[in-house]
């Protein structure tokens, strides 16, 4: 056992030996060209306190940095936060309440600026003043963010950041502890920006960054370029990493379709949008070394409003969780390779995660097969047989084919059912306002961060919902105090003892599921088309594929 | 050669008083006469009837157009053919829906992306996209005809309010107009007073359409109706005494029947189009419910594989389209007074 360990140990250290002059190697050889990149359209604003999507934030990591940021590693790696614009991961004391930052010198923003730590106070500031997406949620508990979040403009954040010029260091203060703040730092809400960035949404004007790259020329209807910051220097491999391509072309307009011929013919090298599903079958034979496929941490489900009729009663909701079809719902999403059925909610692979299906013909760890008899004998329980249910869809081929469904699986169990596919840019916000009376829908959540609150408490806890709001992200309207009352304990007991916060994060899982505020449908995977001139494909767990750390010549 | 046959003619009837034929009788001898527009009429009854047995056709092939039998498997010359093929090769992604069979009854234009038999939902979404197109037509000709006759009647102050109604609505884009009614609609449903109207229901497309299209007949109809109004039939029944809605009843909705028998096959082709745009766009009928617009709209996601389930609703689509035009087109010609003097001196 000791001479295994021994040898494990070699084999690593040789390894990371091997690694570096290997990778200084590729550099030289590889460093250089454009990378060309397609997206049907281009992902809304470009300011990254603003900006809240899948595809900006992907292509704000080698731009923008935090004073921590996800390590820039592959797979389970990038969850791993690592000191970024700060010498080194913050001094915590105060019971876990004042985090103390000591920024790195010689960096400098792409319009040859020196980094200081105004520009850190000011960005921060700067989250409330242009009221960000997550100011009232992830940043609502530094010290003066309650007065930021009533009167926006005047935002100083008096108390709650502090800074020491002549030292270099920037003391963040927190009204209570939270363990997942250093994750909320990392993400691109709380980059650093110029202090002078005027406090408004800056749409389709680029900001000077602190990253290897700067966005260079950006028309919303056109594309964007990206090309290398002049005044960098590598600072932290793991935390913005040098890349191999000068310069990044990100064209929009095409469609998935055509995106797909683009990059067979080498006219493109990677699509954002998701693969057309009758392309597949050609891609997974002719060009499956051009394939690219990786787990997500994320979760497709139906959200049963639990504060309307059917689903306000517990026995239909769970009849409905028995009668889907999980391996149906997978093939309509492109079958087992690309997706895999689920009853939970904390996907596989994320802290707090057991596995664990009650709504399965054989209950126990794993979904097997439906269970319609139990689910037909619990809508005859719950007396909700004959009552009206109506889904609501977007209107994207597999979310219509998956409400279509979901439709037929309710009319057989008994309901009335109908489904109806909105516009892709209402149905989230649709779902969501209790005005509309949704009953069912289909709906995504993707990981902000790796912790288990991220889906348990921001999906269904009680704080999440809002009635007649457009931002109320507990869409079932789900709301049990018991439940509500261990999931603040976890996140209590997370500050001290992360293995025994996830242990009670997996009960918490467990509690919900059966409740069955929403059923789990399945777990997806990201399938990545590149062309044949890309190489060092690196899939980041937090971020997807890190772009620029792939070459093309 | 005119003179003396017309002369012969005229010997005939003072020799042997025949009857005349009445208006219709003539329109529809010339009708009769125009084969593109009796083979368009006769393309468009065999749509029509082919549509109606659409029920009968998916009970013969026992399937159900509106569920996913993504497991289902068929027989094909004694073989177990799956309806949604698991690719087997390279990774073994994607499913690919069974092509056509060209077999009636077996899936004869093959499975859509949720297995269900194409043919059967074709005959079903012709069903529906007629019905729409169809009972749209009625409801933009009530309205519209009756917008027309009391704007043109009354003038004066109704015609002007009447009459920027009108111009309002057709200054919207028609799919504008359209796609923002059954955005409204078709999400909550409608409640006019006692009648309510549920979300998913054929009735709410039919209401969309026959709204915006209301200024297509409402407009030439009051055009129609001013004109007679000054007819002296019109002024004398005025001076008589009679009463307006008489007058309109009686005496110039007759006069405009034809202009409205003329606007049927047109304007129900240009709804049958419309309806296909909104489903399309998913704000037209509801899944699972079919229509041809809907079909295409599920079959755009198998260009790639199985181009046969969108271009078979196209196809339909353009058929039927053009079978109404050129019917409506031959109608227009066998109700043109014009068109009557020349049968007449035939």
């Amino acid at each position: 056992m000791k001479k295994l360990l021994l040898a494990a140990s070699a084999a690593t250290l040789l390894a990371g030996i091997g690694l570096a002059p290997a990778q200084a190697e590729y550099i030289k050889e590889h460093r250089g060209g454009t990378i060309r990149l397609l997206a049907r359209s281009a992902a809304g604003t470009l300011d990254p306190h603003i900006n809240y999507t899948d595809q900006g934030w992907q292509m704000y990591q080698p731009v923008y940095d935090g004073l921590v940021a996800f390590r820039k590693a592959e797979g389970m790696d990038g969850f791993t936060i690592v000191p970024d614009l700060a010498e080194a991961l913050p001094e915590v004391s105060n019971d876990g309440k004042t985090f103390t930052f000591k920024l790195r010198k010689g960096i400098k923003f792409s319009n040859g600026q020196d980094l200081t730590v105004k520009d850190v106070v000011a960005s921060f500031q700067r989250i409330f003043k242009v009221s960000g997406p997550t100011s009232g949620t992830f940043y609502a508990g530094i010290v003066g963010a309650d007065k930021c979040l009533a009167d926006t403009k005047s935002c100083t954040l008096e108390g709650g950041v502090v800074v020491d010029e002549a030292a270099s260091t920037v003391t963040l203060n927190i009204a209570k502890p939270d363990a997942e703040f250093l994750y909320k730092l990392a993400l691109p809400h709380a980059v650093t920006l110029p202090a002078d960035t005027p406090a408004e949404d800056m749409g389709s004007k680029p900001i000077p960054s602190t990253g290897a790259y700067m966005i260079s020329a950006f028309d919303p209807n056109k594309g964007m370029t990206v090309s290398r910051n002049p005044h960098f220097k590598q600072w932290s491999e793991e935390a913005q990493p040098d890349g191999y391509p000068d310069v990044v072309q990100y064209d929009y307009g095409l469609s998935e379709e055509a995106g797909v011929t683009a990059i067979q013919n080498g006219e493109a090298d990677w699509m954002f949008d998701a693969l057309p599903s009758d392309r597949l079958v050609e891609l997974g034979t002719k060009f499956k070394d051009q394939l690219h496929i990786s787990p997500l941490s994320a979760w497709w489900y139906a959200p049963l409003n639990t504060r309307l009729a059917p689903f306000d009663n517990e026995k239909a909701r769970q009849a409905v969780a028995f009668a889907v079809d999980r391996s149906t719902l997978v093939k309509l999403f492109g079958g087992k390779v690309l997706a895999s059925p689920v009853c939970q909610v904390l996907p596989p692979d994320f802290p707090g995660h057991e596995d664990y299906c009650p709504f399965t013909k054989n209950p126990g760890a794993k979904w097997s097969a439906p269970d319609l008899d139990k689910a037909k004998q619990l809508v005859e329980e719950s007396g909700t047989k004959g009552q009206k249910v109506t889904i609501i869809v977007e209107d994207t081929a597999v979310s219509r084919s998956i409400g279509v469904y979901l439709q037929s699986v309710l009319t057989s169990i008994g309901y009335v059912a109908d489904v109806k596919p909105i516009s892709t840019n209402i149905q989230f916000t649709y779902i969501q306002n209790t005005n509309n009376k949704v009953q069912m829908s289909v709906s995504q959540w993707y990981k902000d961060y790796p912790a288990a609150s991220d889906f348990l408490n921001i999906l269904f806890g009680c704080a999440s919902f809002r009635e007649g709001s457009d931002a109320s992200i507990n869409i079932s309207g789900f709301c049990d105090k018991d439940i509500d009352a261990k999931m603040q304990k976890a996140l209590d007991l997370g500050v001290t003892d992360q293995v025994a916060a996830d242990k009670m994060w997996a009960e918490i899982d467990k509690q919900i599921t059966d409740k069955a505020p929403a059923v789990g449908l399945f777990t997806p995977k990201r399938l990545d088309f590149v062309s044949k001139r890309v190489g060092n494909f690196k899939f980041n767990r937090q971020f997807n594929w890190m772009i620029t750390q792939s070459w093309v010549q | 050669m005119t003179i003396s046959r017309g002369a012969a003619v005229s010997n005939e009837a003072v020799a042997m008083p025949r009857k005349s034929r009445g208006p219709w009788a003539l329109a529809f001898a010339k009708l009769k006469r125009n084969r593109a527009a009796m083979a368009s009429l006769a393309i468009f009854l065999l749509i029509l009837i082919a549509c109606l047995s659409a029920p009968l056709y998916a009970r013969w092939a026992g399937v159900d157009p509106f569920s996913s039998t993504l497991d289902a498997v068929i027989q094909i010359d004694g073989a177990e053919v799956p309806v949604m093929e698991q690719s087997t090769e390279g990774l073994g992604l994607g499913y690919t829906p069974l092509g056509p069979t060209w077999r009636l009854g077996n899936y004869f234009l093959g499975a859509d992306s949720q297995g269900r038999d194409v043919m059967a939902r074709l005959l079903y979404g012709g069903l529906n996209s007629l019905f729409i197109a169809g009972a749209a037509t009625i409801f933009t000709l009530i309205f519209g005809t009756s917008a027309g006759l009391v704007a043109g009647y009354f003038g004066g102050v109704t015609d002007t309010i009447l009459s920027r109604f009108l111009d309002v609505l057709w200054a919207f884009p028609i799919y504008l107009l359209a796609i923002s009614l059954s955005i409204v609609m078709i999400a909550q449903g409608i409640t006019i007073g006692p009648i309510t109207i549920e979300s998913g229901s054929l009735w709410l497309p039919v209401i969309i359409i026959g709204i915006v299209y209301v200024p297509y007949v409402a407009r030439p109809i009051r055009g129609q109706v001013l004109s007679l109004r000054n007819s002296e039939f019109v002024l004398a029944a005025i001076n008589l005494g009679v009463p307006g809605s008489r007058i309109l009843w009686r005496d110039i909705l007759p006069n405009i029947t034809t202009t409205l028998i003329v606007f049927v096959p047109l304007m129900m082709a240009l709804n049958m189009l419309t309806e296909s745009a909104l489903s399309f766009l998913s704000i037209g009928v509801q899944p699972p419910d079919a229509s041809w617009g809907t079909i295409i709209q599920d079959g755009q996601a198998l260009l790639y594989t199985r181009p046969i389930v969108a271009l078979a609703p196209g196809i339909a689509i353009a058929i039927s389209v053009m079978a109404l035009n050129v019917f409506g087109d031959g109608l227009r010609d066998a109700l043109d007074p014009r068109s009557k003097v020349q049968l007449g001196r035939d």
